[in-house]
């Protein structure tokens, strides 16, 4: 079992002729995700490697394939746009893998999404897959294994190497989600540790935070609450200067808040075992959880 | 990006919004000229660098005070000429200080009472919010803290924008009659469309202030833009002033890599964000100290990693270099490539550990091993920072 795809998901990519898109779409069909359609404006009627047909728009895609998630490779000037475009379209699930776009764009985006039925995964964000059934997004798949461990993150690679933590030690995967490193995205930790844990084969979680912001505060003290499943947890950020952001848009600790050190002690407070290094993630899941 | 208060006052004029008139200069010989264009009387000199505190700075030769107050215009070229050339060091400018490259002259203006002032994009409501309080020219985040009851907030709905039952809010929050309800309103309704059509992520006002004639006054200005948005600006983006940044991240900035300098001595070198903090974090676990931050991205190629290499090396601290790659659609064996290329390239002579992990990792790992270079290989993230502190620290 899963959260929010599985083998029964129809994909749709937004910018699919462009070069991310077409090299992570390619990559995404060896794995057997479903993709029923492509989206490039004046590109209609084309074939994505002689299989997907590419629309115009995405109301006609949807229209015409029956298409329930959305991946977006749209340059970040046009990302905002090409995910409102999909909430419009009536897309359950949009996973926006852009990075860099204007923090004004997304505020816009998110009155939208707040108004629709549509779930916003990112943007910034390496994606969702569901190991064996579904990869949305950039994750190499062959490190993940069919499992139990549920692994939620707001950065890309920090999640492939707890992925591949689990896989080396023979632990598989329910449902990674990397929710994105921007300060305005549309899934949160919480978001994701709520679908988790309504999950009955998700018997565990490994959570990912980063400085800047208070997302995981508030997912620790959901977890302290709502969440008996054993939860490992690591914080990056423990050695960077404040006021400067790194890399991510978000990861930037101001005023005293969005410190490690206090992200860190909201999750020993909710009872969360706290990797010591990032080398550590694996471990620190397999002190509280046996599988 | 930040800009200085020279360039958020000319910004200021543009959109309406009431502040002392001010003229800057760069150069001593430019000084007169700035200064016959405002009128006799009191005026203020301030240091143009990009950091708080100014005020109580003290610049490296001894001379006290990054702004000044003058009597008269041949005391503001005195001022001003202290300043000029000379490096101001503030709570917020480190040991090593700012060298000011530029200098601006504003009017004296009489004040009656202080404000704050500000706009930021904020996290928790994916929404701008105005932030104003009756206790101005101190920092907001104390008067956050002692007395949360003095400050006025507003969320504004950025599909509705700035509505005037908030901007009234404000004005009469802050406890305005008459002609500067009215003109608080003017200046909210610019400050507002300055934020939100120049992509700013800050607008600060601190002070406001009123004057006994009744005019209300942007005395200081700060404002900060948001990069990614820098594109459709092309009048903000002129403003960036390299002066104000290390000449390693412009470089970096350059080559689409993604650099800020630390100062610690074990440089590092990794693909993604997230990564890359936690490669710093692990260093500094096991002992170490990382000399800078480095993500090169998901699709690094041969040619940035050895800019990369060649930008961390120039930090003259760095005694050992990390490398941690973890290879999902890049491959290993292709990064060892251009780790090894960009080694012989810049005739490395300090210690190295590679970790490779992911695609084609066998292959990587035995392309280094086969190398006549000096290189370490790694196998966990662990094990790597390890190595790398053991080398730096001579064990």
């Amino acid at each position: 079992m899963s959260i929010l795809v599985n083998k029964d998901t129809r994909l749709l990519v937004q910018g699919i002729t462009g070069k991310a898109g077409s090299f992570h779409a390619r990559q995404c069909l060896d794995y057997g995700t479903n993709i029923v359609a492509g989206v490039t404006p004046g590109r209609g009627g084309e074939r994505f490697e002689q299989q997907v047909p590419v629309f115009d728009t995405v109301s006609r895609a949807v229209g015409e394939t029956g298409a329930n998630a959305s991946v977006i490779f749209v340059p970040p000037a046009f990302a905002g746009d090409s995910i409102l475009e999909a909430i419009d379209a009536g897309i359950d699930l949009v996973v926006c893998i852009t990075e860099g776009i204007p923090v004004k764009d997304m505020a816009e985006v998110k009155v939208k999404l707040e108004q629709s039925q549509t779930r916003l995964i990112g943007p910034n964000c390496p994606g969702i897959i569901t190991p064996g059934e579904c990869k949305i997004g950039i994750m190499p798949g062959y490190i993940h294994k069919p499992g139990k461990v549920g692994v939620i993150s707001r950065s890309g690679t920090l999640t492939y190497e707890a992925v591949w933590q689990l896989t080396e030690r023979g632990y598989g995967q329910s449902t990674c989600i990397g929710i994105g490193g921007d300060p305005i995205s549309g899934t949160s930790h919480t978001d994701a540790i709520k679908l988790f844990n309504e999950d009955p084969d998700t018997e565990a979680l490994i959570l990912i935070g980063e400085i800047g912001g208070t997302a995981e505060e508030e997912a620790a003290a959901y977890i302290k609450d709502h969440v008996e499943k054993p939860v490992a947890a690591f914080i990056a950020g423990t050695t960077a200067p404040p006021g400067r952001r790194m890399g991510h848009a978000g990861a930037i600790v101001s005023g005293g808040t969005g410190t490690a050190e206090a992200k860190i002690q909201a999750m020993n407070e909710a009872g969360i075992e706290v990797a010591e290094t990032p080398s550590h993630m694996a471990e620190a899941l397999l002190r509280i959880y046996k599988g | 990006m930040n800009i200085h208060e020279y360039q958020a006052k000319e910004l200021f004029a543009l959109y309406g919004i009431p502040a002392p008139a001010g003229r800057h200069a760069k150069k001593e010989e430019d000084f007169a000229g700035a200064l016959e264009q405002l009128p006799e009387g009191v005026i203020v000199v301030k240091s143009q660098i990009h950091a708080g505190g100014r005020g109580k700075g003290t610049f490296t030769d001894g001379f006290e005070g990054g702004v000044k107050l003058a009597k008269s215009r041949e005391e503001a070229a005195e001022y001003g000429r202290k300043m000029l050339g000379n490096t101001l060091v503030t709570h917020q400018t480190g040991a090593e200080g700012r060298k000011v490259q530029t200098v601006y002259f504003s009017e004296g203006s009489e004040i009656e009472k202080e404000y704050y002032l500000a706009i930021v994009m904020d996290r928790a409501t994916s929404c701008p919010v105005i932030i104003a309080s009756t206790e101005g020219g101190v920092e907001i985040e104390k008067v956050a803290e002692a007395t949360p009851e003095k400050i006025i907030r507003a969320v504004i709905d950025p599909t509705l924008g700035l509505r005037p039952y908030q901007a009234r809010n404000i004005a009469f929050g802050l406890g305005f009659r008459d002609e500067q309800v009215k003109r608080t309103l003017k200046l909210l309704d610019g400050l507002y469309t300055l934020f939100w059509e120049k992509d700013a992520s800050l607008v600060e006002v601190n002070p406001l202030i009123t004057t006994p004639a009744g005019d209300v006054l942007a005395l200081d200005a700060k404002v900060g833009f948001d990069d990614n948005a820098l594109f459709r600006h092309p009048d903000i983006a002129a403003y960036r002033d390299l002066n104000e940044e290390d000449p390693k991240e412009t470089e970096a900035s350059e080559a689409s890599l993604n650099y800020i300098a630390l100062d610690g001595n074990i440089a590092c070198m990794v693909n993604g964000a997230g990564l890359a903090m936690a490669t710093m974090d692990i260093i500094k676990h096991y002992g170490g100290s990382p000399a800078n931050f480095l993500d090169v991205g998901g699709g690094a190629n041969a040619e940035q990693v050895t800019q990369a290499f060649t930008i961390i090396l120039k930090d003259e601290n760095v005694k050992g270099i990390l490398v941690n790659i973890f290879g999902g659609i890049m491959k290993c064996d292709v990064i060892a490539t251009g780790v090894l290329e960009a080694a012989k390239a810049v005739h490395l002579d300090r210690p190295l550990v590679v970790r490779l992990e992911g695609t084609n990792v066998e292959e990587g790992r035995k392309l280094l091993d086969q190398s006549d270079l000096k290189i370490v290989s790694a196998d966990t993230l662990a094990d790597a920072a390890k190595k790398i502190v053991d080398l730096v620290s001579g064990k």
